[in-house]
């Protein structure tokens, strides 16, 4: 088989990107948190806040410091995989991409140190001070990246000569079409995102009656967050959608699943798409579902897939699949809150077993949810790398071969699998260790205090066999 | 806004990143590389404990200076990094690797010997790609229609793994030096011990590419053999510097070699520029060729320039608060 390198790059960067991807959509909710932490702390001097925040701000020191080491990879693969890309595009993408740097470097100089370190050693309302700056800076570092992507889908205030583009307008390229949507969209989940894996671990000490006090307000402050953001969630992804449809009608096409254009279109609950013969298998749906959701009317017209020759068509299927995981996903969420919400009103909600385990299964689902949603916009903006305007293939690196790509992938699975398994393995160590009292805590055998390093925060030892090299 | 050349002003300021990066993450990554020799594991504790708080600070300006290219110099950007594109990857993955030995080591105890690995080969790799690089700059690239055009391999010459083994031995005698700084006892009396022996190695290692590089580049040739006489003040002033680092390891001060091999560096990097200036893509492209647009450039320069005195307060903050003596079983407080 021939080792296609557009295909390889294509697999490698979604590869690196969603691993990535993972850490930051947790940061940014988790940041927020922690500062909403400090800041009750701050106003009620209850000490339940206080080692809440400490643990938390120990998870998101780990987190925090795996997403910069996976995210070091990102800055490079623009130029290693997809230079006429590069350099087309740097004008714009360029400043974009260092502003984000930037602005990590701003955060991280400033306030994350005073974050981590600070606790006990400055007062505690710049301690608090830092907290909000670090979860701004999260947000102002969200706002580059995904206006630089949202300028990629919905490309505006640039022209292309002599396969350069020139910015002609930085606020029109800057806040392009669809990136209020993106944004919006993103920060709701990135909320979601925190507001279950708090929810889910403090279920889980709850089940094991670990400082049952600060771990029923977190779970109680969650539940009405989620309560809250499940549903808001819903109601941006229809405008997100929409936007959308105004935009890259393909992509809609593809989400939904519909090969003509057509009225009183249904929502297709399964199928199985078949690009070649432009038609799905099995497909079984709500009539005039979709024609109501998109044009908020039953009889209204949907443009299909086939309105753009087969070569500029996404991967239906992946687009597809992709699209129902994560809105999926969402309705559990909301259907999560609700269950909350009943059991608070019946007074056993931080008791009744079940309903703790299903919060801890649900820590990895908004994640998934994350992912899928991801796959849906980026899948189904193919061919195009910049929409309308350059393809993957003219985005490409002239001289990149298959086995080069091939030879990174691999590398890049490895490297980031080793990543992947000690922090995931370290994360679990640390929330094992959370929340216990001083005494009953592993003993650690960091054997050296050292400030400012974001894991250095963590005090929870990597493993606690005896040290072969002086034993 | 004619009055400002922004191209000169963003060579000027990725030229002093890229030698702040070089200066500053060499010594961390010296240590790593001097890792397997140390004499004990107390040693090793005392180098990695001498720059935990400081090494992804010197990051900073890697990826800074990165960034910076793509917003200033994209050809740069997308000719090195597709011609690059396997050094590139094992330089990350080097970076990666000793990044989470940083952190894990000291958390660790059974899987010690495998973080001691991992920072060892992490930074020993890292440097000789980076090496590499100056050894496939000063070679030039295959570009046509602005794009790379080579193969995956042409950056890996004799020439290109001299530079890499002579990078490597360079970050050594840094972080050898920064050591004597350092630390004190028997550690510090290695850390004597090795100098000149680096010492000696960079010497050769620099004597033979210095040599070389006027034969691999007839650019240089030019440069250095025409009629700009001046230019022989660097590679003076360079040996003026080892002849210091060896003096002053004689007299067993403590500041001094470290300072003075920054001396080496900083002139045989000023050397480098002159002998290329103002050619920045080789063979054919220049500085101004290699720019973004006027637009571009101002737009970024806006926040740099904010930004990087920032950077500049927070490192000397930084260094202040860990200056002094890294002593055995005892880190910072």
């Amino acid at each position: 088989m021939e080792l296609d390198p557009l295909v390889l790059s294509r697999l490698q960067f979604a590869f690196v990107v969603s691993f990535h991807a993972i850490f930051p959509v947790f940061t940014i909710g988790l940041a927020s948190y922690i500062a909403l932490l400090h800041g009750l702390f701050f106003k009620t001097n209850n000490p339940a806040w206080d080692r809440l925040s400490l643990f938390w701000t120990k998870v998101f020191a780990v987190v925090f410091g795996m997403g910069v080491v996976s995210g070091i990879v990102m800055s490079f693969q623009f130029g290693t995989n997809w230079s006429n890309f590069s350099l087309a595009s740097s004008n714009f993408l360029g400043p974009m991409l260092s502003y984000e740097v930037v602005t990590a470097f701003f955060l991280e100089a400033a306030f994350l140190g005073v974050l981590l370190f600070g606790r006990g050693k400055v007062p505690q309302g710049v301690h608090l001070f830092a907290s909000i700056m670090v979860a701004i800076g999260t947000f102002i570092s969200a706002f580059w990246i995904l206006s630089a992507n949202s300028w990629l889908h919905t490309p505006a205030g640039v022209e292309l000569i002599d396969f350069r583009f020139h910015v002609t307008s930085w606020r029109e390229a800057i806040f392009n079409p669809s990136f209020p949507y993106r944004f919006l969209h993103m920060a709701v989940a990135s909320f979601l995102t925190g507001g279950f894996v708090v929810a889910g671990v403090s279920a889980w000490f709850l089940l094991r009656d670990r400082d049952p006090e600060a771990n029923r307000r977190a779970l109680s402050m969650c539940l009405w967050l989620l309560l809250f953001l499940a549903p808001t969630q819903a109601v941006i992804g229809d405008f997100h959608g929409l936007n959308t449809l105004e935009h890259q009608p393909t992509k809609v096409a593809a989400m939904e699943g519909h090969w003509e254009t057509a009225t009183n279109v249904p929502l297709l609950l399964f199928a199985i798409p078949d690009q070649e013969a432009q038609t799905n298998n099995f497909a079984f749906g709500i009539p005039n579902l979709a024609s109501l959701i998109l044009t908020h009317s039953p009889d209204g017209e949907i443009p299909g897939i086939s309105e753009a020759p087969p070569e500029e068509q996404p991967p239906v299927i992946i687009v597809f699949w992709a699209f129902r995981v994560m809105v999926g996903i969402g309705l559990l969420m909301i259907a999560v809150a609700f269950a909350g919400l009943i059991l608070r009103r019946k007074g056993r909600v931080y008791e009744q077993p079940l309903f703790l385990k299903t919060l801890t299964g649900m820590i990895a689902m908004p994640f998934v949810a994350v992912l899928a949603g991801w796959i849906v916009t980026e899948s189904g903006r193919s061919p195009w790398l910049v929409y309308g305007m350059m393809t993957h293939e003219e985005g490409l690196t002239p001289s990149l071969t298959g086995p080069m790509a091939l030879f990174t992938l691999i590398g890049y699975v490895l490297v980031y699998g080793v990543v992947f398994y000690t922090g995931v393995y370290y994360l679990t160590r640390v929330v094992r260790n959370g929340m216990l009292p001083e005494e009953e805590r592993e003993t650690a055998s960091d054997n050296f205090k050292r400030p400012m390093r974001p894991m250095s925060a963590a005090h929870t030892p990597f493993d606690d066999d005896v040290d072969p090299v002086r034993s | 806004m004619e009055m400002f050349d922004l191209t000169l002003i963003w060579a000027f300021i990725i030229g002093f990143g890229i030698m702040m990066y070089v200066l500053m993450d060499g010594f961390d990554l010296g240590l790593g590389i001097l890792y397997p020799f140390a004499p004990d594991e107390d040693a090793r504790d005392v180098m990695m404990n001498s720059v935990a708080p400081i090494w992804d600070g010197n990051e900073t300006w890697l990826v800074l200076s990165g960034a910076g290219l793509l917003g200033a110099f994209p050809l740069v950007y997308s000719v090195f990094l597709p011609a690059l594109y396997i050094g590139v990857f094992l330089m990350l993955a080097g970076l990666i690797f000793r990044g989470i030995a940083f952190e894990l080591r000291f958390k660790s105890r059974r899987n010690r010997h495998w973080w001691n690995r991992a920072f060892c080969w992490g930074s020993a790799i890292a440097a000789f790609a980076q090496g590499a690089v100056v050894g496939a700059y000063i070679q030039g690239f295959p570009v046509e229609n602005f794009a790379y055009v080579g193969g995956a391999f042409d950056w890996l010459t004799p020439f290109s793994v001299l530079t890499g083994l002579g990078l490597m031995a360079g970050y050594a005698l840094l972080g050898a030096t920064w050591l004597i700084l350092k630390s004190e006892g028997h550690i510090q009396d290695w850390a004597y011990k090795i100098t000149p022996m680096l010492l000696a190695l960079v010497l050769g290692v620099f004597a033979i590419i210095s040599i070389w590089t006027p034969f691999v580049n007839p650019m240089v040739w030019e440069r250095w053999f025409g009629n700009l006489q001046l230019i022989w003040i660097f590679p003076a002033l360079a040996l003026l510097s080892a002849f210091m680092v060896y003096r002053s390891v004689k007299r067993r001060d403590e500041g001094i070699p470290f300072i003075a091999t920054i001396g080496i560096y900083l002139f045989t990097y000023l050397g480098l520029i002159v002998s290329k200036w103002p050619v920045i893509v080789p063979p054919n492209y220049t500085l101004w060729d290699a720019a973004s647009a006027p637009e571009s450039q101002l737009f970024l320069l806006i926040g740099m320039l904010f930004v990087i005195p920032i950077i500049l307060a927070y490192t000397s903050w930084t260094y202040w608060v860990f200056r002094g003596k890294v002593r055995v079983g005892e880190g910072y407080h």
